[in-house]
């Protein structure tokens, strides 16, 4: 729903109407073409020897790497392995910063006992709790598992509160004037009005939940893939440190597509999505 | 006076220092149309809130029914449910959808009950908002001025769906509006608040329905207008009543000057 301001004056100016068409098309390839070209460069670059094999890996032969790991199962197995610690760290974060932004965000007595601490814990590189973890949790599963829980809880916690201390106070006085029970009132005006908040919260956790995955998968790990890439590090395997990299930045997009697809399903309400649909 | 719908006895309301409500007198009978007239800042929002329960007076008696609903000049639907779940919402019992359906139907949206607030138009959105009122079924409607933000068009229709709803449901309607024709056109009582005191209240005779054109209408709103204390040689002709320059009127012919 544009208006252009030439298309309404009556001169021969309406031509100009075909041109950023055009134009717009001829930029959408270049958009395709000039990663291609990096990666023709790149190629050529390997095999005629201007980048040794020691400082990066050739695209066919990171392909060639990608596809010796996945016939054996030995890629399927270190994804499946970090896949169930994010979702259970996710899970955790999702269920206790959830939890506590609901205590601090709906009471005033939760807000106090609750804010400042939260508010001071976040401020922490959790990276450098990872010694405190093992020595509390060990060197198994559960504190890589914690770890991407600590990461993920504070985006969370603090934008399902903010979400929930945003929510349009006249829609709260009118369910007031309905006669709403606060049951109802929580379920259908501040947890709905809180939601597109929060989800922004979500989205950001499972982006630093991998980015901790990595780190802590370094530690004492014998499965997933930052424990491959330590392997691949250790053994100068440089093309499959290339394959990890290209994997973690699949699985970033896949996850953008994840919560987009959540956004546009339970935000179909916003005008933003309404306008796009009609 | 068995049949009294509303009865605000002594009522005062202090903001700080300011005395927004200053022992304001009011009856309502059953199935009287009252309008509220006054300027912005007149008092006239806070005596409906103190109807509606959304604000507690510091003295005095405020005696309603507890079927009361309220209509803001937003039409306050939950942007995430559609017309009908908003309309139902809070309504208990099997029949609540059914009930919904009729009350959209009755305000002339049947063809809009599973429309998301955002695709309505202002004046349909409104009459969302009329609807989930009249589900509830109230005694008394208190009306804050809920057409403000309409377009004159939309609004005149908007004059006609209250009028026959009031008559439909018996209703008791407590109309806030700053617009004395708007006030001829529906009441059968204008008040005039200003400073927090009732000021003038004005018997509206006319026989229904009414219009602009009608004999002695324009004498009412001479009448009305002299109580807001406007005069008509302030006015343009046919403008409502709250076109006393403002200061950004007064400071926008210097800025315009400089530009």
């Amino acid at each position: 729903m544009q208006i252009s301001a030439p298309a309404l004056l009556d001169d021969p100016a309406s031509s100009l109407s075909i041109a950023p068409s055009l134009r717009r098309r001829s930029r959408q390839w270049l958009r395709a073409l000039s990663p291609l070209a990096l990666l023709a460069l790149w190629q050529i670059g390997c095999s005629s020897g201007l980048i040794s094999s020691r400082t990066l890996a050739a695209p066919s032969q990171v392909i060639a790497s990608f596809m010796e790991l996945t016939a054996d199962g030995a890629l399927q197995h270190h994804l499946l392995v970090s896949l169930s610690r994010v979702a259970k760290g996710m899970s955790i974060a999702l269920a206790l910063g959830g939890g506590l932004a609901l205590l601090s965000g709906l009471s005033r007595t939760g807000e106090y006992v609750i804010d400042a601490p939260m508010q001071m814990l976040r401020t922490l590189p959790v990276l450098a709790l990872i010694p405190f973890f093992i020595i509390w949790f060990g060197i198994g599963e559960v504190p890589k598992v914690a770890l991407v829980a600590m990461a993920a809880v504070f985006p969370i916690y603090l934008t399902l509160y903010s979400g929930i201390r945003g929510v349009d106070p006249k829609l709260v006085e009118l369910a007031k004037v309905i006669g709403l029970s606060r049951g109802a009132l929580i379920r259908h005006v501040i947890l709905p009005g809180a939601l597109p908040t929060a989800l922004v919260g979500v989205r950001y956790s499972l982006g630093i939940s991998w980015l901790i995955l990595v780190a802590a998968e370094q530690v004492n790990a014998t499965s997933g893939i930052g424990y491959l890439m330590n392997d691949a590090r250790d053994f100068m395997r440089i093309d499959i440190l290339v394959v990890g990299l290209l994997i973690y930045a699949f699985l970033g997009l896949v996850v953008d597509i994840l919560v987009r697809w959540l956004e546009r399903r339970l935000l179909a309400w916003r005008p933003s999505f309404v306008n796009a649909a009609a | 006076m068995k049949n009294r719908m509303v009865n605000v006895r002594g009522v005062s309301r202090l903001f700080g220092k300011t005395l927004a409500l200053d022992n304001v007198n009011l009856g309502i009978e059953s199935g009287e149309f009252v309008a509220l007239l006054g300027r912005s800042g007149s008092g006239k929002s806070t005596l409906l809130r103190s109807l509606a329960g959304l604000d507690t007076p510091s003295a005095g008696i405020v005696q309603v029914p507890n079927e009361r609903m309220v209509v803001f000049q937003e039409p306050r639907l939950l942007p995430w449910k559609t017309a009908i779940q908003n309309v139902e919402l809070g309504l208990r019992g099997n029949r609540a959808t059914e009930l919904a359906r009729s009350a959209l139907a009755e305000v002339g949206l049947e063809h809009r009950l599973h429309a998301y607030p955002a695709t309505l138009s202002g004046g349909e959105a409104q009459r969302a908002a009329l609807a989930r009122a009249l589900v509830r079924d109230p005694k008394l409607l208190l009306l804050d001025e809920p057409f403000a933000a309409l377009d004159a068009l939309t609004r005149m229709r908007m004059h006609a769906l209250i009028e026959s709803l009031w008559k439909r449901h018996h209703l008791s309607v407590l109309l806030i509006t700053h617009d004395v024709d708007e006030a001829i056109l529906l009441a059968d009582r204008a008040l005039v608040i200003d400073r927090g005191r009732i000021i003038a209240s004005i018997i509206i005779d006319l026989p229904r329905p009414r219009e602009l054109s009608q004999p002695g209408f324009l004498f009412l709103r001479k009448q009305l207008l002299g109580a807001i204390g406007v005069t008509d040689t302030q006015l343009p002709k046919s403008t409502a009543a709250d076109s006393q320059p403002t200061p950004e009127s007064t400071v926008l012919p210097r800025s315009i000057a400089m530009a």
